[in-house]
């Protein structure tokens, strides 16, 4: 990842900063510039999000690219957000322990390292709550 | 007055026995753990570190007392094992909380009382009117070198004090500090592990340095060891605290809630602000605490602490975060061999 595509989006990864629409009231994790409903009608208002939620659908990463190869095996969810919108991020937990209604709640932790001289891209990932 | 405005600690779940890491370098361990005090330490995870610890526990802070992120106006990690030789993990922090961008922000490293370096910056910053609130963070993922004595204790953990002026949960009365030049531990540039001086670390450093700023802060208040319900000492180890507690003319009982060395192991910058959350957890209104830190280099942080009302108020939420006790519990266990991968210890083509 360029350091500059990971420092336009530090705010969404470190503080779930998202966005919702107050005319009907749908959030949205990333953030939109418009709401697909309510189109020019739409309000778009900065949204932080709790960072609870259950795990909707999740797949275990048993074989992973070289820079996730230390992690392995680790499990990676749909998360729904109690707000109602959902996102994909690494549960931390025993692959086996995860299952579809799980709650879990957000946590702050290193994504990748850039190999040992790059930049250290740090992120939002879930454990069980 | 100056004092504590909330306060949190993270502990990560993973844990290591003395006994297995013996186990591996043909040691007695039932007799080091018996001779440490220590008989298990905490271990990060794989994608934990001094900056994800520290948020963290800034984090489980804040969740007790909602405080304005704008009048944050410091942030100060003290640790010896910030992820960049160059690049702030105090400005990761401040961006992970909500502080930024009007707030200053610095990393500490004094050995093992950078954290309370931290919060004697803070408090003189709020003290001069230069800030609202600062925030010290102590966290470290401990180094010690395979099959040397640091291995069996070097641990990882960290706390977070909020200090202001504001309805403190506790006042701080009084710091002073008594500083040398003692090379007794340290880490030269691009080294990964620790160097130190075996037994030179306790006599002319630990205890030396300890019993200095204990005796400055007794002569300068005027007080007694009994004048106190706890005290907190700088834990490299349990048997350091306990005897230099001892010889000072503390009890067992005093330094009880602020010693979870045993189940923890050193958490080095992190070892007495998780200790002053430790005591935290347990302390009522009109408690007195009394603390001293070390930092091989070598020197002493002591402080007088008083407990206020305001923690059992309306404005401070203690439930809101788990406390050291909590998050000591459960801990999963490693072989020696998860405990290498997770530490950075193998070598990888």
């Amino acid at each position: 990842m360029s350091v500059p595509r990971y420092w336009r989006k530090q705010q969404n990864r470190y503080n779930l900063k998202g966005n919702r629409c107050e005319t009907c009231g749908r959030y949205f994790y990333p953030p939109r510039a418009i709401c697909p409903e309510c189109r020019r009608e739409g309000k778009i208002v900065d949204y932080e999000f709790s960072g609870n939620g259950t795990v909707r659908t999740f797949s275990v990463i048993r074989t992973a690219s070289d820079d996730y190869d230390m992690q392995t095996p680790y499990g990676i969810a749909i998360i729904e957000l109690e707000e109602g919108t959902c996102m994909t991020a690494q549960v931390i937990c025993e692959p086996d322990e995860l299952y579809i209604g799980m709650p879990v709640k957000r946590v702050f932790r290193k994504v990748v390292s850039e190999g040992d001289s790059g930049v250290i891209v740090y992120g939002t990932k879930f454990v069980p709550a | 007055m100056v004092g504590i405005i909330t306060y949190g600690a993270y502990i990560p779940r993973y844990r290591i026995k003395t006994e297995e890491i013996a186990r591996v370098w043909g040691a007695n361990g039932a007799e080091i753990a018996a001779g440490l005090g220590v008989k298990e330490k905490s271990v990060p995870d794989l994608d934990e570190d001094t900056i994800t610890m520290s948020v963290e526990a800034a984090r489980y802070a804040l969740a007790r007392r909602d405080i304005s992120r704008d009048a944050i106006g410091a942030i100060y990690v003290g640790s010896e094992s910030h992820p960049y030789a160059v690049k702030p993990s105090s400005a990761t922090v401040g961006e992970a909380i909500g502080a930024t961008p009007v707030m200053t922000a610095a990393d500490f490293e004094f050995a093992c009382k950078a954290g309370t370096a931290g919060i004697q910056t803070c408090m003189g910053m709020v003290m001069s009117g230069m800030i609202k609130y600062g925030c010290a963070i102590g966290a470290d993922t401990a180094q010690g070198a395979p099959g040397d004595a640091l291995e069996y204790t070097a641990s990882a953990g960290g706390a977070a004090i909020f200090i202001g002026e504001d309805d403190p949960i506790a006042e701080i009365n009084h710091t002073c500090s008594f500083t040398t030049d003692t090379p007794d531990f340290w880490r030269r540039e691009g080294q990964i592990y620790p160097s130190h001086g075996g037994r030179f670390s306790g006599d002319p450093a630990y205890f030396k340095h300890v019993q200095g700023a204990a005796h400055l802060m007794l002569d300068q208040m005027g007080t007694v060891p009994s004048d106190y319900d706890y005290a907190i000492f700088h834990q490299p180890n349990a048997k350091f605290p306990r005897r230099v507690s001892k010889m000072l003319g503390f009890t067992a009982e005093q330094i009880g809630p602020g010693l979870p060395v045993p189940r923890l192991g050193n958490t080095y910058s992190g070892a007495v602000p998780v200790g002053i959350s430790a005591t935290l957890d347990v302390a009522k209104p009109g408690d007195r605490i009394f603390v001293t830190s070390y930092g091989s280099g070598a020197g002493s942080d002591a402080f007088d602490i008083t407990v206020t009302d305001v923690i059992e108020s309306d404005l401070f939420n203690r439930s809101a975060a788990p406390t050291v006790e909590e998050l000591l519990a459960n801990g999963k266990y490693l072989d020696y061999a998860l405990y290498a991968k997770h530490k950075g210890k193998i070598v990888m083509q």
